[in-house]
């Protein structure tokens, strides 16, 4: 199970989105996937996402303007 | 996650116009991001937004020229559906979505593609502008209204933009 980091800062909707999508995709089912991302809209999208696709939001933290998930890739 | 029925997002891109096409293009790589099956349907003046920009060798009537002529070539050539003063307020807003690192629209496409949505050209509104299968960008469908209408059944979203 790694974990991998996607890096989305500075990436405007839905640059973010199209980015975890694709890593998502090339990952393992329990892969980790961390993400950071500065456009604030992506918290609440990462969490339709997660829900939409059948990934798991483990965690969303936010400190100077970064958004910071983690998600578990599912399926 | 099993797909559930009805999953499907269609979108009918009527306008030519810069900030609705990249409306179109947010909402389908978004969708196709979801996971979501995206079919896009161009059609009329929608249509620009998949020509090639540059030059293509074809022979047609006058009137077909010369409608070519008028209409813009591609995404990099698109005017804004309000504000464009003549073109420049779409320089402005490209220079302004470059700055703030907004995908421009020659990229979304590309994502769009990428991320499998499927484009279908409509036909009756290429002959009636004139406009060829070479004109316009690779990788697309050409169909009608029942290859829509048979998509647009299947999908819970469906958009006329």
């Amino acid at each position: 199970m790694a974990e991998r980091y996607v890096n989305c800062k500075g990436l405007q909707c839905p640059g973010p989105l199209v980015q975890v999508a694709r890593e998502a995709r090339g990952a393992a089912t329990g892969d980790i996937l961390v993400v950071e991302a500065t456009d604030i809209g992506f918290k609440k999208d990462v969490a339709a996402w997660a829900g939409k696709t059948g990934n798991e939001l483990l965690t969303l933290e936010e400190a100077d303007g970064v958004i910071t998930v983690r998600i578990r890739v599912s399926r | 996650m099993a797909r559930q029925e009805n999953d499907g997002k269609s979108i009918i891109v009527f306008s030519g116009d810069l900030d609705k096409a990249m409306a179109a293009f947010i909402i389908a790589t978004g969708a196709a991001a979801m996971g979501s099956e995206v079919t896009m349907f161009f059609t009329f003046w929608g249509l620009n937004v998949l020509r090639k920009s540059g030059p293509v060798a074809v022979s047609k009537p006058l009137l077909d020229r010369v409608f070519g002529w008028m209409m813009p070539k591609g995404p990099d050539r698109l005017g804004l559906s309000k504000m464009n003063m003549g073109g420049a307020g779409a320089g402005m807003m490209r220079f302004i979505m470059r700055k703030k690192n907004v995908m421009p629209l020659r990229k979304l496409i590309d994502e769009a593609r990428d991320l499998g949505v499927r484009m279908i050209a409509c036909t009756m509104s290429m002959d009636v502008m004139g406009l060829k299968q070479e004109e316009l960008i690779d990788g697309l469908e050409f169909a009608g209204v029942a290859s829509y209408l048979e998509t647009a059944e299947k999908c819970g979203v469906n958009l006329f933009i």
